[in-house]
């Protein structure tokens, strides 16, 4: 027991004195956490659209004002032609075109239906989706407006009309700092959890110092312990430091208790570092040791939920993501701050990060051999 | 009394290649032994066999009357070790490395004071106590790596090429505190690629093509060569070798 | 020039004898093809979603029936009462609930006029929003089939037409960023890291003392990464191609020699991140934690640029990743020329020779 003090207390003054780590280790991650929240924006506004007017008529006009006014879309093209319109969207100026023909109106009032032409830039993926869906919602918007005010509408039997009333709730203002913010923080955490336990030890075997470890009698698991618990205790640093700055700039104030929320954080770093640990045991380079973390973490900060919806991936992605440490985290980080979950609901995913921790740090100690061959 | 470390036909193979072949000699308490050899002859592996850090392939060793297969972990509590590449922290201070593997070997804080004390005064680095190993030069770091593999008080200690790359007297510096550790009783098994350093131990032995080529006291075996330096024993033995060095 | 071939060759024993790090040089990319080829999507399908019916008539049972045939929701449970949202919401089972109140078909028939509530769980605003939509788009194509019973007079039609990619794959979307990424941040961390380890080991100073340039130095570290990010572009395209059905409907040699272009930009960044790294795991902490992040959410295939605030977008600019993930997508996905990319294709250019020019001048300081 007493070792695993010496053990630490080296390890500590280590880090202290390594001084380009600690920049690296907090304030990088600081800087980012506080700027690029401001990039993840999914907000919709700006969808940019170019509009071709072929029919000039009163219909046509008040539908384009209804669209420009609706604040969901900047008017980047109002060409003469369909087809510079599309040139538009190939040239990357605009998401969506939008084509009223000759004789809209006419065609509207005479023969009961009227075609408008849109096209959307479906690589852009999400903003194909909304701004398409907008634009529908416009449309018919304008539709009923016309049937309402049309004088010569059979008034008699107004069409039954089912109306959606939406609310949103844990994020009414549908501010998307919510969601970025841990996203950013978890990726944070977890790109340093990992590669920093890997390197190090790594380091100690290029170095030679672990060589002298292993002809003392420290136990394997103390040792392993000794290196956990440093990088377990800049991990709650940097989470905190994060919590701190989310706070501070973004207003958010987790909704639901720091208990476990910082609970859930350990257990979460006990897996990753365990994680770092095993590719140590794997690697005899540095290289070779950020080679693989890195393959793996970027990997898990693509597919677990951080900045995608694991709902929307086939199921056999799904059960993969599962094995992931990070797909929990994340969930109970949203959880967590922005519903107010209880220990209670995360109960699924702490009990998965914790098998998943065990079996990796199993698996590292196993691997970890101070006598080869 | 029995001898500190006894092995008999202790083998190590990695696939086909016979780093260590049948080794079997006896080490007693108190002894400078040398275990010479070219680079590549296996000095290194079967130090490390007998460290513990490495498992025999056949044969048997004990080392401080424990088993090298079965309870190396015993024998780590009885031993120290200084590697080639010295093993000292460089990013922390010389005090600082003697109270870590102080402290790793279960001595206490009155304990590591008073030896840290001894260490300072004994190496004169009393200045240099706060001082990072990393600024100091060569030859003091090898004597701290070899005053802190003692610290603990082990029956043993094994020493892999432990003067590599240092002047001359330094290495006679070295040397005295060796001598100084022996005449408390430490046994002493270094592997040195210098022959002059052969001549400052009880016996040697001489590795070839991983098989001990000779085993005796230095003296003896310059009579047996007819030389007046261990050079040429070696010289003679070694030029039969087929294994040239890694 | 025989000199630098040798260096040159001695850079490529040491990188391919790497098993480990080949792990990752080759088989990071496949894998990111992979999966995020296969697994990505735009789409928000298979929502779990609640259904909460105090009507339990005809209508709602139509639209519940309609909400469950879509691939977009997944109907979790019918509840019984709304009091075990809260719980349902915060254990994370379900992104929204729908609810219908009681009475439900018998004021529509009457007032003609009937409302339901939806809510969403917005922790996850985009999901929100998308969930929402499409339930009121179901909703309102009931209400077209409602009103079609009573013909409907002065319709309007929207033809919709989905241009480059009328499937709404997944694919599209994501290889493009995927490219970026993955050649941005492989070339930026290996190149950082390699250097650093000669400078670690000492054999830097023997580079240094010899009568090689420092050019040639700098080539010759930079040569086998240079090929084997070259070779991972192809891997790419290729798997794109078979695996993902995802052409490149341009020119390939205009793609290719962008992507070298970019490439070339990259190792540049590896190489003043190297110069300024004092050991191994400063090179690799300095590429993960100041480019990883940046990179992937400033080049533009997660968020889009001009919805992020002018400070950000100016920043932006200066991330390579965002001039290459254009031209990828106007020229891999859209077919077009160097007419549209000249621009994008400027200015990586210029990044690239300023780099190097920097890097170049800073390794000489360093030596002197």
């Amino acid at each position: 027991m007493k070792i695993l003090l010496f053990l630490l207390e080296k390890e500590f003054r280590q880090i202290l004195r390594n001084k380009q780590m600690i920049p690296l280790l907090l304030i990088a991650p600081v800087i980012q956490l506080v700027l690029l929240p401001l990039a993840a924006n999914y907000t919709i506004k700006n969808i940019s659209i170019a509009v071709v007017d072929n029919d000039h008529s009163t219909f046509s006009r008040k539908l384009i004002s209804k669209i420009t006014a609706s604040g969901y879309f900047r008017l980047t093209g109002y060409t003469a032609s369909y087809n510079e319109a599309l040139s538009i969207v190939e040239q990357n100026k605009a998401d969506l075109a939008l084509q009223i023909p000759i004789n809209f109106e006419r065609n509207l009032v005479r023969e009961n239906s009227a075609k408008v032409f849109i096209a959307i830039n479906a690589i852009e993926g999400t903003k194909a989706n909304l701004g398409g869906a907008y634009l529908s919602s416009i449309i018919s918007d304008f539709n009923s407006d016309i049937r309402i005010n049309w004088p010569a509408a059979p008034a008699a039997s107004d069409p039954p009309q089912i109306t959606v009333v939406s609310s949103y709730w844990y994020n009414p203002f549908m501010n998307y700092n919510l969601y970025i913010v841990p996203a950013i923080l978890v990726t944070l955490v977890t790109a340093m959890a990992a590669m920093q336990s890997a390197f190090n030890i790594v380091q100690e075997k290029e170095n030679g110092t672990i060589e002298q470890i292993n002809v003392t009698p420290i136990k394997k698991h103390i040792f392993i312990l000794g290196k956990l618990i440093p990088f377990m205790v800049l991990g709650i640093i940097l989470f905190t430091l994060g919590l701190f700055i989310a706070w501070l700039f973004y207003g958010i104030v987790p909704a639901g208790s720091l208990l476990t929320l910082y609970g859930s954080l350990i257990i979460y770093l006990f897996a990753m570092l365990g994680f770092g640990l095993l590719i140590s045991t794997y690697s005899s380079t540095q290289q070779q040791a950020m080679s693989l973390s890195f393959f793996f973490i970027l990997i898990f900060n693509m597919l677990s939920g951080v900045f995608n919806s694991v709902d929307s991936m086939p199921q056999w992605a799904q059960t993969i993501v599962q094995t992931f440490p990070t797909s929990h985290f994340i969930k109970i980080m949203r959880m967590v701050v922005l519903k107010g979950s209880g220990f209670s609901d995360i109960l699924y995913e702490i009990g998965a990060m914790f098998v998943i921790g065990l079996i990796l740090n199993t698996w590292a100690v196993l691997n970890y051999r101070k006598t080869t061959g | 009394m029995q001898p500190v470390i006894i092995t008999d036909k202790l083998t190590k193979h990695f696939g086909d290649f016979i780093a260590a072949n049948e080794l079997t000699f006896e080490v007693d308490r108190g002894e400078i032994f040398g275990f010479l050899g070219a680079n590549g002859a296996g000095k290194t592996t079967a130090m490390r066999m007998l460290c513990g850090l490495l498992t025999p392939s056949s044969g048997k060793a004990t080392v401080a009357g424990f088993d090298v297969y079965k309870e190396t972990e015993k024998i780590k509590r009885k031993i120290g070790y200084m590697s080639q590449k010295f093993s000292l922290y460089d990013d922390l201070t010389v005090s600082e490395n003697i109270r870590f593997y102080s402290g790793i070997y279960g001595m206490n804080y009155e304990q590591i004071k008073k030896k840290t004390a001894e260490l300072l005064d004994e190496l004169q680095l009393q200045n240099e106590a706060k001082n990072l190993v990393r600024e100091l030069p060569l030859g003091w770091k090898q004597k701290l790596a070899f005053s802190v593999s003692i610290a603990h008080g082990p029956d043993i200690v094994f020493l892999d090429e432990p003067t590599g790359g240092v002047d001359p007297v330094t290495r006679r510096q070295f040397w005295d505190l060796i001598y100084h550790a022996a005449d408390k009783g430490v046994t002493i098994f270094v592997t040195t690629h210098y022959m002059d350093e052969a001549e400052y131990c009880n016996r040697v032995s001489i590795m070839v093509d991983g098989v001990i080529a000779a085993l005796d006291s230095p003296s003896n075996l310059k009579k047996q060569y007819d030389t007046d330096n261990m050079e040429d024993v070696f010289y003679e033995l070694a030029r039969k070798a087929k294994r040239k060095a890694d | 020039m025989k000199q630098l071939i040798v260096f040159i060759k001695k850079e490529f024993l040491q990188v391919f004898r790497d098993k480990r790090s080949l792990l990752l040089l080759f088989g990071l990319p496949i894998a990111q093809i992979v999966l995020f080829g296969f697994a990505l999507s735009n789409e928000v399908k298979n929502s779990k979603i609640v259904v909460v019916d105090y009507s339990k008539d005809a209508v709602t049972s139509q639209i519940i029936r309609k909400i469950a045939a879509s691939k977009y929701f997944n109907i979790e449970q019918s509840m019984q009462s709304a009091d075990q949202l809260q719980a349902a919401f915060k254990k994370g089972a379900i992104k929204m609930a729908v609810i219908f109140p009681a009475n439900f078909a018998p004021n529509l028939q009457h007032t003609g006029k009937a409302s339901m509530q939806v809510i969403a769980d917005a922790s996850d605003p985009n999901v929100a929003t998308t969930v929402v939509n499409y339930v009121t788009q179901i909703v309102n194509s009931y209400n077209g089939q409602l009103s079609s019973l009573s013909a409907q007079p002065l319709q309007i039609v929207p033809e919709v037409q989905m241009m480059y990619n009328p499937e709404l794959l997944g694919a599209p979307n994501f290889i493009p960023g995927v490219m970026a990424l993955v050649l941005m941040l492989v070339c930026t961390m290996m190149t950082s890291v390699a250097i650093v380890k000669e400078k670690e080991l000492g054999t830097m100073e023997i580079l240094l003392v010899s009568p090689f340039k420092p050019l040639y130095i700098i080539i010759a570290k930079l040569t086998p990464n240079l090929l084997i990010s070259i070779i991972n572009y192809f891997i790419i395209i290729i798997l794109s191609a078979v695996f993902l059905d995802l052409q490149v409907k341009g020119n390939l040699l205009l793609l290719t020699l962008c992507s070298i272009l970019f490439i070339l930009t990259s190792l540049s960044i590896g190489l003043l991140i190297s110069i300024g790294a004092k050991t191994q795991q400063a090179a690799m902490m300095g590429s993960l934690m100041g480019m990883m992040l940046p990179t992937m959410l400033l080049t533009g295939f997660l968020f889009p640029v001009e919805n992020m605030p002018i400070a950000l977008q100016w920043f932006a600019n200066f991330v390579p990743s965002r001039w290459y993930f254009i031209i990828v997508k106007q020229v891999m996905l859209k077919g077009l020329g160097i007419a549209s990319v000249w621009k994008e294709t400027l200015i990586l250019l210029g990044m690239c020779v300023l780099l190097f020019t920097i890097s170049l001048k800073k390794f000489k300081i360093r030596l002197q």
